[in-house]
């Protein structure tokens, strides 16, 4: 299996994703109670940071084929979308407003985009291989 | 079967040029479970704007039951079977498994997931007051960690293994690469499943 020298999309991707669940997680589990959102708003940054520093870091990367990943992203990225949409719902339904609504509806975006882009990544990356 | 290499396993067999194993015709993404998923999503939308006991307990019990069960059953049984097959066994199930599991199980989550959370708004479990809180932040950090594996690893490696057999020449080595990924991934997802039956058990006991 030959596979080009790319930058670790999925470690990346998969930092992330913990960040924003521990964002998640710190908020839910300080319901009903004001707790300060700084916590959930730097991870939630540092979050939105590896994601663009992802797209940055495989824009970069010579010949790598973005049809293919398209391809599957756009898919995945509808798929993802309405499954945060539902989550969305869950937040919206049961009355959360101001900062925390905000920032988790931030970090529904980032898991909405870096999911549909590491299952991209991952099948394009043996594009080279048809 | 004697022509068969076990890609990955002794590698002594490659003395016998191994036979291309026929790939059965199918889809990614099986177009008639969509229409099943969206009608589950809905029923998730209706019982959550109700905010009826009954329909959220349904949906959060019997699809957590279906996730854990799938996950044990997928991690720690199937899983390591699906690793020691020959190859055009591995291939023939992968064909007709996966692309229902990359329905099933998206939908099988997010309804768990939203019934429960409703659910727990409902019965107040959810706020800081309630006595086994801590039981319930342990459970949210359990569903996070498995979220991450199956968010970045296995879903991830399930796509592009259904997209490498779609190919007209598809490289076994990708393939047992990627199957690698989604058993292993799959076994730790199922080993963490005992942690959410410990913690969801110890909840309804109270």
């Amino acid at each position: 299996m030959t596979e080009q020298r790319l930058p670790p999309v999925t470690q990346l991707g998969m930092l992330s994703l913990a960040l924003i669940v521990a964002g998640g997680i710190y908020l839910s589990a300080n319901i009903p109670g004001d707790v300060p959102l700084a916590p959930a708003v730097i991870l939630l940054v540092l979050s939105a940071l590896l994601l663009a520093g992802n797209l940055l870091a495989l824009s970069r990367v010579p010949g790598f084929p973005w049809r293919r990943f398209f391809e599957v992203a756009r898919w995945a990225l509808l798929a993802y979308a309405i499954t945060a949409g539902l989550i969305e719902f869950a937040f919206l339904r049961n009355d959360l407003s101001g900062g925390p609504l905000v920032v988790l509806t931030l970090s529904l975006v980032v898991y909405a985009v870096h999911v549909p882009m590491l299952i991209g990544f991952t099948v394009a990356r043996y594009q080279e291989t048809t | 079967m004697a022509d068969v290499v076990s890609i990955g396993r002794t590698g002594r067999e490659e003395a016998v040029p191994p036979a291309a194993p026929r790939i059965p015709d199918f889809q990614i993404v099986p177009r008639k479970g969509l229409i099943g998923a969206a009608a589950v999503l809905v029923l998730l939308v209706v019982a959550m704007s109700v905010d009826e006991l009954w329909p959220l307990m349904f949906l959060h019990v019997a699809f957590g039951a279906a996730w854990t069960i799938v996950d044990l059953f997928l991690g720690l049984v199937l899983g390591p079977i699906l690793g020691s097959m020959p190859v055009p066994a591995r291939i023939e199930l992968t064909t007709r498994l996966m692309p229902k599991m990359l329905i099933i199980m998206p939908v099988v989550v997010t309804v768990t997931l939203a019934a429960g959370w409703q659910l727990g708004m409902h019965l107040g479990t959810v706020y800081s007051a309630y006595p086994d809180h801590d039981w319930l932040v342990a459970s949210y950090i359990v569903v996070g960690v498995m979220a991450i594996i199956a968010l970045g690893l296995l879903e991830p490696a399930n796509v592009a293994v259904l997209v490498e057999l779609k190919k007209p020449k598809p490289n076994p080595a990708v393939i047992e690469h990627l199957m690698k990924r989604f058993i292993y991934s799959a076994g730790i997802i199922g080993a963490m499943q005992v942690a959410t039956l410990v913690i969801m058990t110890k909840l309804a006991s109270g």
